[in-house]
């Protein structure tokens, strides 16, 4: 049996067929994992016992003839900023080698109480910060479609695995495109959900105002069906949504003809040719599909990027206070004094691109400098979602590139930051605005790498988003 | 320049960070760089705009209500176990009597 190309379908027929235990096909996704992972360093570790166990309990409910869980007996990687009950997570920082969560995030308990096989944690970025997985202290992941370059950030080791087929869908977790991006650099399906849609129990806090959860798949169905697992209020998370989950599946096959499609004319300059190229094939498929397009503009798009890297630092800045040396991380070893513990422990640790954003967090925050970085921040992050909300009154969706350029070397970007965070210029927008985007593919360019083509809805508009998805799937848009 | 070593190093206090002096001037240049970016912001009017400090949608006042119920709380010995150094049922931390 091929586990790289499986779906989550195909894994519920071959156990409802018992062509196979969901034992058998986790011991061969496993092996599968461990053979290819060399090329690409994109798990970081594995967890069989657990993925036995899980995969056990689906096989004992296939013997009494019980239903099975939507996620029954299907080989699923974690990222490894979500905490695991026993199994070690590390967010790709060498502060936390030793970490052993005592609790499951929500998300992960749901995924098992699902039938879900977790196999492993996935590389990222430190604590998520990055657009490359450059940033790890394990070393950087290989994209699996061109090993010489990136797989793209943060959540690069969730979008590898799903394109290079050692898992058949994973969790990632977005901020400012840390899923979308990875999941076009790979060319896989990845879903950055409604701010609060799925809980953050259990994801280790980047930027609490701006961090998700969301699935990555190699299909829009299995991308919607692990997201209904994850979705819905949890009390352990005071900002996750009460707004009912609506059965994302049933959006599937209803005609997109009519639908109003926007696109925003800002987000469509100093694009890479192919990657323009490909999106213009993209959205005349749509049209031809008989969805209505209109240009529109988004004024306070270029605007974006610096509000972003000015609230994301600045939680970050808080959110990382934790790491101290004393309740979860490691010591350094010049501790002599309380405060030399603390710095001698967190400089040590802190890769260098962890310690520059803890920087500009701090500094955007200090005394002086509040008012005029931090709140104007906030002032314009109100602006920018008003756009949204704006051009939501014109269009049912919109269509953007998902980054500027395909994939880059790896090494390409490492020494500019800025030109780093400029690479996330597409995805941040909607991050800031809490609204529901995700990458499909979109073909790919003359080189064969994969372009990723975001749409974006209202708040909660997921069932509009998975519906126009869906439709550009079956139309053949992902090879376009 | 928008920021100097000397801020750096105050900074870098602020964060508990201890930095390497080619730390210190790499980041000063490099914050000096992303602030320049960020200067671009004050070309927005954003008079009587209200700054969002979170994604806000209709949520009824109580949604971040739950029932006063008893759980179980890690228990001490589990709440320890990541220690770097722990002892007595305690976290432990170098003595601190003054900085």
């Amino acid at each position: 049996m091929n586990v790289a190309t499986l779906t989550i379908d195909a894994v519920a027929k071959r156990l409802a067929a018992k062509e196979i235990t969901a034992v058998e096909l986790a011991q061969e996704a496993l092996r599968f994992a461990k053979q290819e992972n060399p090329k690409t360093n994109a798990y970081l570790r594995f967890c069989d016992d657990r993925a036995l166990a899980a995969a056990s309990a689906v096989d004992a409910q296939l013997e009494r003839g019980e239903t099975l869980g939507p996620l029954a007996g299907v080989p699923i990687a974690v990222k490894d900023v979500i905490v695991t009950k026993g199994v070690r997570t590390t967010c790709g920082s060498k502060l936390l080698e030793n970490y052993i969560p005592p609790y499951d995030a929500t998300a992960i308990e749901r995924i098992e109480a699902a039938g879900g096989v977790i196999i492993g944690k996935t590389n990222c970025d430190e604590f998520a910060m990055g657009s490359s997985n450059e940033n790890s202290a394990y070393g950087p992941v290989r994209n699996p479609v061109a090993l010489d370059r990136v797989p793209g950030g943060s959540s690069g080791g969730s979008g590898a695995v799903v394109a290079q087929g050692t898992a058949v869908v994973s969790l990632g977790s977005d901020t400012g495109g840390s899923i979308r991006q990875p999941a076009s650099f790979c060319g896989v399906v990845g879903v950055t959900p409604t701010y609060g849609r799925v809980s953050r129990y259990g994801l280790v806090a980047f930027a609490s105002s701006l961090d998700h959860i969301g699935p990555f798949a190699r299909n829009v169905s299995d991308a919607a069906t692990l997201l209904q697992v994850m979705a819905g209020r949890d009390p352990m998370d005071s900002t996750s949504a009460s707004a009912p989950v609506p059965n994302y599946a049933a959006s599937f096959g209803k005609p997109v003809k009519g639908m109003k499609i926007g696109l925003p004319k800002e987000y469509f300059q100093g694009l890479a040719s192919d990657t323009a190229d490909r999106i213009n094939k993209g959205v005349a498929l749509l049209e031809q599909m008989g969805c209505e397009v209109h240009e529109i503009s988004m004024p306070y798009t270029g605007y974006a990027i610096a509000t972003y890297y000015i609230i994301a630092t600045a939680e970050a800045s808080a959110n990382l206070a934790r790491f101290d040396g004393v309740r979860y991380t490691t010591r350094s070893a010049k501790s002599e004094t309380l405060s030399g513990m603390y710095t001698n422990s967190r400089g040590e640790g802190f890769g260098a691109e962890c310690k520059r954003r803890i920087m500009l967090g701090t500094y955007v925050l200090s005394s002086g400098y509040y008012d005029a970085y931090y709140l104007r921040a906030q002032r314009v992050r109100s602006l920018i979602t008003k756009d949204f909300a704006n051009a939501f009154q014109q269009v049912d969706a919109l269509i953007t590139p998902v980054s500027p350029f395909p994939a880059f070397k790896i090494g390409e970007k490492v020494n500019d930051p800025i030109q780093m965070y400029l690479s996330d210029i597409y995805t941040i927008t909607g991050s800031l605005a809490g609204i529901p985007c995700m990458s499909v593919p979109c073909g790919v360019t003359g080189e064969g790498l994969p372009v990723g083509m975001q749409i974006l809805t209202r708040h909660f508009g997921e069932e509009t988003m998975f519906q126009l998805a869906q439709a550009f799937e079956q139309g053949g848009g992902f090879a376009v | 320049m928008k920021i100097t070593e000397k801020e750096v190093r105050y900074v870098a206090g602020l964060a508990n960070l201890s930095l390497s002096q080619e730390e210190l001037l790499k980041f000063a240049s490099d914050l000096d760089g992303i602030l320049s970016h960020m200067d671009k912001l004050n070309e927005v009017d954003t008079t009587g705009v209200e700054p969002m400090a979170q994604v806000l949608f209709d949520a009824e006042e109580t949604a971040t209500l739950r029932d006063d119920v008893e759980r179980t709380p890690l228990s001490n010995a589990v709440a320890l176990a990541n220690a770097a150094v722990s002892g007595a049922g305690y976290f432990k931390v170098p003595k601190v009597i003054e900085r």
